[in-house]
Parts: structure tokens; sequence; C-alpha cells
């Protein structure tokens, strides 16, 4: 049984308790990041600068291939949708791991963590400050794809936000497991939040069919969720069907990832205060 | 209003914290009355930081007890931390973000109702007013000093745990800190430890004194009992008798002009 909390005074009155401050820790966690991103158009810019261009070169390869190719004459977009979707899996996780490297530089997590704050009300904010970094680099990409090259992500139609969907959370579950790797071993790992998600590129099957890999290759990639969105947008995009087989494999391995990644993050946090780093961590 | 004032707020019972065969802090035992302020003194590596790290359920003890207002530190924070808050010469505040950006941003981490009032209260109390919106990175060692107090003193806490809270401060804007600090005391009977190297603000601002050395409590007291204790003159004589080994000397020595 808990013992009783001693009463000062009668300040509690002053303080939102229960679900009203658990909302308003989350909106902390927003606010602290909009602030930073809001007051700053260099890096809003910077943010939609590496899907715009990735994204321009794979056009300016379809334009050059199509004439020749049966292929792309039938799918025009297949690149294009293929580099932006797998931007929303690479902003989905960067968003993630990004957050919680701006509070190691700013030497501000001995303050959050001496606050009411939880983590779980911390991941809650990480992962709404990431929906929001993916909608503004993947949507300038998408703004310059339909101005330039006249191609507009939302002809996938209704499933575009089961591949978004998947690809995000996807995203997440690798940025909680690097959130906690960059709490375990320090800034030196901060390389990982930007490398981690290339490794998964190749067994995604971003570009190709699944079908290409070397047969002891393809049961690893059928167990990546971004393997069966990017197999279910290359039957939509070429043969018109949407994959619901696909589309459910993909949303349970995101369950099982998205928990792993969770549990990493909550056993380095849980490391951190054994070791007493969170007061010391910083650049 | 002080319902509590006489009860202890800060319960330490046998706290151990060892990283690998080094021990930081070593079955250390005090406590901490509601309503008083308490120094935490000892010389660098003498376990000031890794007490308060534990009492703020930041760092997992190794072995022993501490409650913070009745609540088992760290696994019952949660029921506290909206209850507490610290500075830390050990923390910053995010630089870009402007000081009102940064005291918002604590504000609903806190949950405050009436954020803006008191926000606007801490404010004009800690004299932020100058550079309320301009970005914290951009101020001075002395004023991002004035905005960590400012951040620490916003949720109105019932324990307050200073580490080392005027150390950068010129001796004008320390000893209005001070003054401060003292007021707020006074007003919320809000209770105080505090680690400071600056002896003059022990003896102004402390009701017991805990002195820690590698680890362990060497003596504890009043500030004017310990200076009595160990025949000095102030507690910085004091400090370097603990700090340099040479406590018991100065006991037997005191104790010695006592008999004579």
């Amino acid at each position: 049984m808990n013992a009783p909390v001693v009463v000062v005074g009668d300040r509690a009155a002053a303080r939102y308790t229960g679900i009203d401050a658990s909302a308003r820790r989350v909106r902390a966690i927003l606010r602290r990041h909009a602030y930073l991103i809001l007051k700053s158009p260099t890096r809003i810019v910077s943010m939609m600068y590496y899907p715009t261009v990735t994204m321009i070169v794979w056009a300016f390869l379809t334009v050059y291939l199509a004439p020749t190719n049966n292929f792309l004459k039938d799918a025009p977009g297949f690149f294009i949708g293929a580099v932006l979707l797998w931007d929303v899996l690479f902003r989905g996780q960067l968003g993630v791991s990004l957050t919680f490297i701006e509070e190691f530089y700013a030497r501000n997590l001995g303050n959050l963590f001496v606050s009411p704050l939880t983590l779980p009300e911390y991941i809650a904010g990480q992962l709404t400050i990431s929906v929001v970094r993916a909608l503004i680099g993947v949507g300038g990409a998408c703004l310059f794809a339909y101005l330039l090259f006249r191609f507009s992500i939302f002809s996938l139609g209704l499933p575009l936000i089961a591949f978004f969907a998947n690809l995000l959370v996807f995203g997440w579950g690798i940025g909680l497991a690097m959130s906690g790797a960059i709490l375990r071993l320090g800034l030196s790992a901060e390389e990982l939040a930007w490398a981690a998600i290339f490794i998964l590129a190749p067994v995604s099957g971003v570009y190709y069919p699944i079908s290409v890999l070397p047969s002891w290759l393809q049961p690893i990639s059928l167990a990546v969720p971004s393997a069966h969105t990017f197999e279910g947008m290359r039957e939509l995009l070429i043969h018109g069907v949407f994959r619901w087989d696909h589309l459910w494999a993909a949303a349970a391995l995101n369950v099982v990832y998205l928990a792993l990644g969770a549990a990493v993050f909550a056993w380095s946090m849980r490391d951190a205060r054994r070791r007493g780093t969170l007061l010391q961590m910083g650049e | 209003m002080l319902k509590a004032a006489a009860s202890a707020a800060i319960v330490v019972s046998d706290l151990s914290k060892s990283y690998g065969r080094v021990m930081a802090v070593d079955r250390v035992s005090f406590t901490v009355r509601a309503g008083t302020t308490t120094a935490l003194l000892g010389g660098n590596g003498a376990g000031k930081t890794t007490t308060l790290s534990m009492l703020l359920g930041l760092l997992i003890p190794t072995a022993g007890r501490a409650t913070v207002l009745g609540a088992k530190m760290p696994e019952e924070r949660h029921r506290v931390l909206p209850r507490m808050n610290f500075t830390s010469p050990y923390v910053d505040l995010p630089k870009r973000l402007t000081v009102a950006e940064n005291l918002a941003v604590f504000a609903d981490l806190y949950g405050l109702r009436r954020a803006r009032q008191r926000i606007d209260a801490v404010v004009d109390d800690c004299d932020l007013g100058g550079f309320v919106k301009r970005p914290y990175g951009s101020l001075s060692a002395g004023q991002r000093t004035r905005v960590s107090l400012a951040k620490a003193v916003l949720n109105e806490p019932d324990v307050l745990l200073l580490d080392e809270p005027t150390a950068s401060l010129d001796p004008d804007v320390g000893d209005r800190m001070r003054t401060y600090l003292e007021r707020y005391q006074r007003r919320t009977g809000c209770t105080m430890l505090l680690a400071s190297h600056h002896m003059g603000e022990v003896e102004r601002m402390c009701d017991d004194v805990i002195m820690l050395r590698a680890g362990v409590v060497v003596d504890q007291g009043s500030p004017r009992e310990l200076i009595e204790r160990y025949g000095r003159g102030n507690m910085e004589e004091v400090f370097l008798d603990v700090a340099r080994g040479r406590a018991d000397a100065a006991l037997a020595g005191s104790a010695a002009e006592g008999v004579a």
C-alpha cells in the first residue's frame, strides 16, 4: 500500500491532474518542438530538401526510360510513388530519433524527466512530432512532384492512407529503438539515427519486387513491414489490385516492431537511471 | 495551512549508490524537516549531486531508501514530482527557444492552471522582464541561472532541490536570488535541500547542514552548532576541516579548549 503523501499547502488546486495533466505534458513536448520548427524556415526547407531532390532524380529517370519501357509507360508514377513512400518511412524514423537527439544537445533530459512527464507521454509527443515532420518533408516533395511532373500521390486513392500509416508506424518502431541506442551509447551513436533505416532498403523492395531477391533473403524480407507495403503499392500501381493480405501482414508486423522499439527505449531509460547518465548527457 | 510543518519532508535511510567498485554514496541517512532549508556540503565528488539525483528519482539507488513527501523514490516519483522541482548546473534549457517559450513548455509539463499568470509572476519575481523574449542561448551565464531558478519555482514546489543555485551569479544578483528564495519559502512553506560551495549562503539560508566526504555523512547540525563544535569562526573554516580530513583534529582541539 502506498504511504500517504504529505500535504503541505493548497497549491495542488493550481495544477491539472489525471488525463488533463497527461494531455498537457504531451502538448508540452509538441510545443517545445513546434517552437523550434516554426521559427526556423531553414529547418523547414531542410526537411523538404532531401525528399524533393531524390524525387526529382527518380522522376527524370522515369522520363528518360519511359519511352523505351512498357512497364514505365503503364505505370509512370512507379518510381516517384516509391521514393515518396520510402521517405515516409525515413521521415517517420528520423522524426522520432531527432526529437530525442534535440534534448541531448540541449542538455534538457534531466529537466524533462524530473518533471511529472512519463515515458509513454514523452513517446506520444515524439510520435506526433514525427507525423508533423513527415507531413512537412514528404508533403513538400509531393507538391513538387505534382507541379513538375503532374504526378499526384493521391492517385493511389484511399490505400495511400494504409501505406502511409504502415510505413510511419514501422519508422516509429525503429526510431524508438534508435533513441534507446543513443541513450545507451551516447551521441557517438547519432549516426545510427541517420543510417539505420538504409540497412532495410534492400529487403524492403522499394523499387523492385521481393521475388528478385535471393531465395534465402526473401523470408527475411517478408518479416519486414515495409516489404509488404511496397509489394502492395506495386500491385496497386501495376495491376490496380489492393492486396489486403499485404496490408494485414504489415500491420501485424508493425505491432511487433513498435512494441520492440518501445521496449528497447524503456529498457535504456531504466538503464540510464541505474547508471546515472540522465543528468550528464549532452554534447 | 502548513499541516506538515513539523514533519519530515525528506527521509533518507542507509542510501547507497555504487558504480562498479566506486561507492559514490555510502549508507547515507538524514531527515529534512518540512519547511526548512538544509545544505548538503562537501567537496567535489563527495556525493551531493548523486544524493540529489536519487531524491529526484533520476537515479536508482544501489541500496537503502529515500522518501520525499511520503513517496518512495524512484518507484513512486510520479506521485510527488508535480510538487517538486530543481536546478542543476548539469542541465540546461533549449537554447533556441525564448525564455517565455521555455517557461510555457514547463508550465504545461507541470500541468499549471492559469499558466500565463504564473509565468508573469515568476518573470517579475526573478527579474526576467528585460530578456523574456530573447532566446535562452543568447543570455549571459547569470541570466541563464535566473531563468533556471524561475523554471524551478514555476510550479510552486513544496520541495525544491537546488544544486549550486547561485554558482555563476555576481554578488548583487546572487543576493537577490537568495532573498527571493527566502521570501518564497516564507510564503509557501517549501522545503529546500541545497548543495552549495558558497558558505556565506549556507550560513544565511540553512537551518541544518549535512557534511559529506567521500560519499559518507561525516557530521550534521545547524551552521551555528557546527561552527561552535569545530571551534571555528565560520562555515568556510568548518568546510575546510572536513574536506581536508582535519575534522577529528579540529574537534579534538575544540574539545581541549572547552576543558581548559
